[in-house]
């Protein structure tokens, strides 16, 4: 069984932003936010659903580059894109509420920033 | 003026087996706010695939959670799977389909068991967790475990069933269905239960989808979501019909969850009818290299799966979204507004599984 | 197990366990397994009881919590490691965020291996903690 109704559709950051509120005024949910970490940067994955289809808007970023957050569109988004900053050190502005780095309060300082 | 308070919620608590934190800002017994903060389970299993190969993290995957376990396994093995084209054998993806449904009503009753403890209705507490033990009895029978039965594999499972076996099953479900009717009698129509749940933490259509409910909580406010219609597993052959409730209070929850119980009862005997003979598992040659996001329907609700493999035997990354992620977020919006001795009920009526949520 | 000089009860936390051990623990107190035949009784309030019993590996969030229930609870008083994880660190050994077993932040006495810990195990390893708890009071009469 292949699900046909997920696709990955790359934007860039001028288009990010528009596009993700273009979703929410079709009333998309917000299903995940996933980071991954990439030579020199993330690629960060925020996927939405809509009855059944699931569309991941696919952001590439270099590793200090700031990253818009999503919360002013989706308040919802708040936890994962506080895991993301604490957990990989993604440099994510206005998260509405930031937790600081104090999510999971874990001692080692963004441990999926380094593989290994 | 309302005198303003902070009163913290756990991390011990007796309403809930997980250690969570909340800080309920109260203005009198009126919250007004509540923030959540999380870490105190905080494993960091989604690290451990540059240490495992991705054969062995099925068993890494299935202890993210000891209630949902059986899920979460067959969801990072669909994943895999879809990475690495592999047509799982017919008999496997009923088996799997037949354990799933097997967890989904025993999760199910432990929630009701919790949810009458949080109300003080203690015989109705063990009665749900009597009934119970029917379900684990059967997990032990079949899979030699009774929580953590590791069954899933990449590639198919690892465990059959013989046709007594499934006899077995279909035995247990039926003893189960007629012995939940007085429980849901209580459930659905006991003065007390009603006007300990009903019009409280209302949460509608609208908000739920924007705030990202899944599972019961999201269906149990009108909108008819439910993963298993994608048809992964057995799922395509089977009658599944999204359970769904309108009026999105924690008398709803509660009455889908009932139902899904007998909607699951009905699903196990009807794959144990149609399960068809043959291989439970092909071989896995090679290593995954892609990317695929497989979405399951576990008890609490959708969970994701995001696999992405380089082409080595360990995996780039694996990231799981839990159904309590998403149900966090309009959880703290019904705190808002309720009063303090409805905190810990409207907690639980999400079913938070805190171990899940934060891996 | 012979006489038993009062009924300990219980308490139970849940130091970063994936609950495969917790909901057994729950369960050995529903009517199949019914630990209450014993006398024990599962308490929320740790300054009165007798048996800690510790489900999972420790991180830095549980230690200090660990600690205090520890400290809080009326001497003499015995640790029950349920499950793999509580006694070694098990499967989630390798994890950066755990740091072991439950002994790396308090002395344990019985562990109950396990995973997840069977509840015929976790009520054989409260009977060995009852024991251990009358030697451990008679220590204390005969210092006294």
């Amino acid at each position: 069984m292949t699900d046909e109704k997920s696709v990955i559709r790359p934007v860039d950051k001028a288009e990010f932003l528009p596009a993700v509120i273009r979703l929410k005024k079709d009333r998309w949910r917000l299903a995940q936010i996933c980071a991954v970490r990439i030579e020199n940067g993330y690629e960060m994955s925020y996927s939405f659903c809509k009855e059944y289809q699931l569309v991941t808007l696919r952001l590439v970023t270099e590793t200090e580059e700031p990253v818009p957050s999503i919360t002013q569109i989706y308040p919802c988004a708040f936890l994962q894109e506080n895991e993301a900053a604490e957990l990989f050190g993604v440099p994510i502005e206005e998260v509405d509420p930031d937790y600081h780095h104090k999510l999971y309060r874990i001692d080692a300082e963004t441990p999926f920033k380094e593989k290994g | 003026m309302a005198k303003r308070s902070i009163i913290p919620f756990g991390p011990q608590h007796p309403v809930l087996p997980e250690p969570v934190h909340l800080d309920l800002v109260l203005e009198d017994e009126t919250v007004v706010g509540a923030i959540p903060s999380i870490g105190y389970i905080h494993r960091g299993l989604e690290k451990l695939v540059e240490k495992k190969d991705f054969k062995q993290y099925v068993y890494v995957a299935e202890r993210v959670c000891g209630i949902c376990s059986c899920g979460h396994g067959m969801g990072y093995c669909e994943a895999v799977e879809q990475v690495m084209e592999i047509e799982v054998p017919a008999r496997a993806r009923y088996l799997r389909t037949i354990w799933m449904e097997m967890s989904r009503v025993h999760s199910h009753l432990l929630w009701l068991g919790l949810l009458a403890d949080a109300m003080g209705f203690e015989s109705l507490f063990m009665e749900s967790w009597r009934l119970r033990e029917k379900i684990l009895d059967m997990f032990d029978a079949t899979t030699g475990g009774r929580i953590i039965f590791s069954v899933n594999c990449v590639g198919g499972t690892l465990k059959d069933m013989d046709r007594d076996m499934l006899a077995g099953i279909c035995r247990a479900a039926d003893e189960i269905e007629q012995e939940i009717h007085p429980v849901m009698e209580t459930f659905l129509r006991d003065y007390s239960v009603q006007s300990r749940l009903k019009g409280l933490g209302v949460l509608k259509k609208d908000d739920a989808v924007l705030l990202g409910a899944v599972g019961p909580m999201l269906r149990a406010s009108g909108e008819a979501y439910d993963v298993r219609m994608l048809g992964y597993e057995a799922y395509g052959d089977l009658d599944v019909e999204p359970v769904t409730a309108q009026d999105g209070d924690c008398y709803s929850r509660c009455r889908v969850r009932l139902y899904e119980i007998l909607q699951s009862l009905r699903l196990i005997r009807q794959a144990a009818e149609k399960i068809p003979d043959g291989e439970i598992a092909v071989p896995v040659k090679g290593n995954p290299k892609g990317e695929y996001f497989a979405r399951i329907e576990q008890p609490r609700g959708e969970a994701i799966y995001y696999v992405k493999g380089n082409g080595t035997k360990n995996l780039d990354r694996f990231r799981l979204r839990t159904p309590t992620t998403s149900n966090i977020p309009p959880m703290v919006e019904l705190l808002k507004g309720c009063q303090l001795a409805d905190v810990p009920l409207i907690i639980l009526t999400i079913d938070p599984c805190i171990s899940c949520t934060e891996r | 197990m012979g006489k038993m000089s009062r009924s300990p009860w219980l308490l139970h936390y849940d130091a970063s366990s994936c609950n495969g051990c917790d909901i057994e623990v729950l369960d050995c107190l529903t009517p199949k397994y019914d630990i209450e035949r014993f006398g024990i009784i599962n308490t929320g309030d740790p300054f009165q009881a007798d048996i800690l019993l510790i489900t999972g590996g420790v991180n830095s969030q549980t230690e200090p919590v660990v600690k205090q229930l520890y400290s809080q609870m009326p001497s003499p008083k015995v640790v029950v490691a349920v499950g793999i994880c509580a006694c070694t660190g098990g499967v989630f050994k390798e994890c950066y965020n755990i740091r072991g077993g439950i002994d790396t932040v308090i002395p344990v006495d019985v562990y109950v291996p396990g995973c997840a810990a069977r509840p015929e195990s976790i009520i054989d390893g409260v009977v060995k903690a009852v024991q251990i708890l009358d030697q451990k009071r008679a220590a204390q009469n005969q210092e006294a």
